[in-house]
């Protein structure tokens, strides 16, 4: 019986596969952003591109957020398939206007004349004492945007998958890493694939309670399960993973099964793609729920510097562990 | 060709003596007020005083040079004097194209007025009136392969790039023929066929989008070692953009990896409401490209054979890989911002100054002092044009408006962008879907 090859690798050098080869096999798809060519890239998701595949198509920009994703539309509306870094994610909250007006809609303000296959990645998330302006997550703030695809990758596996849909897909998709996760170690399949960008991931099947959760928070969730199976719970995890549009399916047959849901996320609570999700569950799995669908959110505070500050504005697994105990009641 | 030629180009030098002769009130070749500022009490800051000349200290530092510098020429009135057949600065068929693009964008935009106030057309409707010569001077040098990217006040520009009136005006009154299906509308003009990047409400952002189409020529060049002309772009923007921060670092994007782009200001001194001179430090804009190195000029926009002869420069550069050029046309918008501004702020004086340089009456002058064309010849493009426009708005009326189906189509240009539904198939394979009538 032929053995599956694997190789283990970290997600940033996940990344830097699954970019590399879509680089090597569409002459389009190029890279533009700060310090991406001579630097590597912030988190060396690009390293050794540049003498590869020459400055042009590792593109180092100056520092113009704004302007450079509009040059990235412009070129992928003119046949180019860009990815744009953003050095922290939070840096293109200066892009706003591009990804929002432009990127997101023009597709459809133009009749359908224009296709904007862009990719928009880089890290985000809460970090170690970062402080707040590069703790954000941006999700919450472009998920109401139409016309754009979200995704946020969770492990070596499916970074390589999603990178090399996303920069397949003729959508616009921004792909959410999260900067504590580079260092992620794991086997993956020589043997070339891709992950849907649609579709959700089982991470631990179970029967007691539906717990959704995305990037790393999902680490913070199977930590807490281990606790939760000491104690009896049966808790099924999917890794939303599709943050834009949701999986419904997959989340719609897990709720089926076992009728109760914890969201936990790190997005802020206001706004947040948990809002988002409970809302969406609701709406079409009402029938299916026998108890109100709890949420874990980050606190709505600007990221503190200090530790043990910084630790309270996530989600613990401790308190996991405590809102399924409550969803689910004592065991 | 030196007679009716008038390029005043930015060599980028500093001088503090330099002074620069009026092209406004007082008429070319006036020097009275170097703010322009002597009839209107609204223009402030000048400092000028009748028959002064106000000094003029350049930017501080060190300039590079520009990548090229054409000879500055003394500005003399378009106006008169018959020229040499070798100094004539058109061939008759060029002008006779020029005189009927420029007549089928100032009938186009006089009908969408009538239109507007027939309840055809809504919301926010940019006239072009009196900028026809910037369109026709610049697009008319392009090919349909070039890119060009404008702002709201974008129909003409559409028209002169060669979309059709009709697709035009369809897009006006909402039909689902117009360009864009009906779902852009006044500020948002696209054409893949004609290389009509948009159409943009904000200020500023289509920039960057003629920035990254002059990037994919360059790519196909360097990288996938395309051959032939190498397609330019053009952004058309306003002198208000020309603060704003996507214009800066465009400029400096551009010259930094000598793009094929050229940076077109259509300076008409007015931001809706507020007057260029109350929102900007230094009003030569065209003085700013130096700044990143780029070569620039300031041009008559009120003339479409001055503006021609600076675009041709321009183009060329660009095509042969010698990078941007930043072009600053001195015009003028006859109606108000919108249909909807109520245009008091602007002085009267000022409104006759420039409805004395009308474009298209100018051009019609050279053509027929220098017997390009007879009368007969522009009588006949102006009763085509009118056609053209009548038929424009016939095809409309006659077009339908879009079907409820319509509303989600072009949302992703891959509809798996709407997910997967509870029923375990993608939302876009439900039969309904299209309709609108399925969950999203």
């Amino acid at each position: 019986m032929p053995r599956l090859l694997r190789h283990e690798l970290l997600m940033f050098e996940a990344l830097r596969e699954g970019l590399g080869e879509e680089m090597e096999r569409d002459p389009n798809v190029c890279v533009i952003g700060e310090d991406v060519g001579d630097y590597g890239g912030s988190y060396k998701v690009t390293k050794g591109f540049s003498e590869k595949f020459g400055s042009w198509r590792v593109l180092d920009t100056p520092i113009a957020e704004n302007s450079f994703t509009g040059m990235a539309i412009g070129a992928a509306m003119t046949g180019l398939r860009p990815v744009v870094e953003g050095m922290n994610m939070g840096f293109l909250l200066l892009a706003y206007n591009q990804i929002a007006n432009n990127c997101g809609m023009l597709h459809y303000t133009s009749g359908g004349q224009f296709t904007i296959p862009v990719v928009i990645r880089g890290p985000g998330g809460v970090g170690r004492q970062l402080g707040a302006e590069h703790s954000q997550r941006l999700e919450s703030y472009f998920q109401s945007v139409p016309g754009l695809q979200m995704v946020a990758c969770s492990t070596p596996y499916n970074a390589k998958g999603l990178m090399k849909a996303a920069i397949r897909c003729e959508n616009p998709v921004i792909l959410y890493e999260h900067v504590l996760l580079y260092n992620l170690k794991e086997k993956i399949p020589d043997e070339e694939y891709t992950c849907c960008l649609e579709e959700a991931e089982m991470v631990r099947p179970g029967t007691d309670i539906t717990i959704l959760t995305y990037s790393r928070m999902r680490y913070h969730v199977t930590q807490a399960a281990k606790t939760l199976v000491d104690r009896g719970y049966d808790p099924e995890i999917i890794d939303i993973r599709s943050l834009k549009p949701f999986d419904m399916y997959t989340i719609g047959e897990s709720v089926k099964k076992t009728h109760r849901v914890l969201i936990v996320e790190e997005c802020m609570r206001t706004g947040g793609i948990g809002a988002s999700l409970r809302s969406a569950i609701m709406e079409s799995f009402w029938d299916e729920l026998d108890g109100p669908i709890g949420c874990l959110s980050s606190q709505d505070v600007p990221t503190p510097y200090s530790g043990p500050l910084e630790e309270l504005t996530v989600v613990q697994p401790h308190q996991i562990v405590t809102a399924v105990e409550n969803l689910c009641g004592k065991k | 060709m030196a007679a009716l030629s008038s390029l005043r180009v930015a060599v980028p030098q500093l001088d503090s003596r330099r002074t620069l002769p009026c092209s406004h009130f007082g008429g070319a070749g006036c020097e009275k007020a170097f703010f322009r500022c002597q009839s209107s009490k609204l223009l402030l800051g000048a400092g000028c005083v009748a028959g002064e000349k106000a000094p003029r200290v350049a930017g501080g530092g060190n300039v590079r040079a520009a990548v090229s510098a054409s000879k500055a020429v003394t500005e003399k009135p378009n106006s008169g004097s018959k020229s040499d057949k070798a100094d004539l600065l058109v061939t008759k068929d060029e002008g006779l194209e020029l005189y009927e693009d420029m007549v089928l964008g100032r009938s186009f935009e006089d009908m969408c007025a009538q239109m507007y106030y027939r309840g055809k057309m809504f919301g926010f409707v940019h006239l072009y009136n009196g900028q026809e010569a910037v369109s026709t001077g610049f697009i008319k040098l392009l090919k349909q392969t070039d890119f060009v990217t404008s702002t709201y006040r974008d129909h003409v520009h559409a028209l002169s790039k060669g979309v059709p009136a009709r697709q035009v005006m369809a897009e006006l009154f909402g039909k689902s023929t117009g360009c864009c299906r009906g779902q852009g509308g006044s500020m948002h003009m696209f054409s893949a066929e004609h290389g009509l990047l948009g159409g943009f409400a904000f200020i500023g952002e289509g920039i960057p989008v003629a920035v990254g189409a002059a990037f994919t020529s360059k790519y196909k060049r360097e990288v996938l070692k395309e051959e032939g002309d190498m397609p330019v772009s053009i952004a058309f923007f306003g002198d208000g953009t020309a603060n704003n921060g996507q214009f800066f670092e465009c400029l400096n994007m551009a010259q930094l990896w000598k793009l094929p782009v050229i940076f077109v200001v259509e300076n008409n001194l007015w931001a809706i409401g507020m007057s260029h001179y109350r929102s900007t430090s230094d009003p030569e804009i065209w003085k700013k490209g130096p700044a990143f190195g780029m070569a620039s000029a300031h041009v008559d926009g009120m003339d479409v054979l001055k503006v021609r002869e600076v675009a041709k420069e321009a183009v060329e550069r660009a095509r042969r890989g010698d990078g941007p050029t930043l072009i600053e046309c001195e015009t003028y918008r006859f109606r108000g911002h919108s249909l909807a501004d109520p245009d008091e702020l602007r002085a009267p004086a000022e409104k006759a100054h420039y409805a004395a340089r009308d474009p298209i009456v100018a051009l019609k002058k050279y053509l027929l002092d220098n017997e390009i064309a007879t009368e007969a010849e522009l009588k006949s493009i102006e009763k085509k044009i009118d056609e053209v426009v009548e038929d424009a708005v016939e095809f409309a009326d006659a077009s339908p408006l879009p079907g409820r189906s319509q509303l989600l189509e072009n949302v992703f240009a891959d509809p798996k962008g709407f997910g997967i539904g509870p029923d375990g198939r993608y939302r876009c394979e439900d039969p309904g879907f299209t309709a609108g009538t399925a969950q999203v």
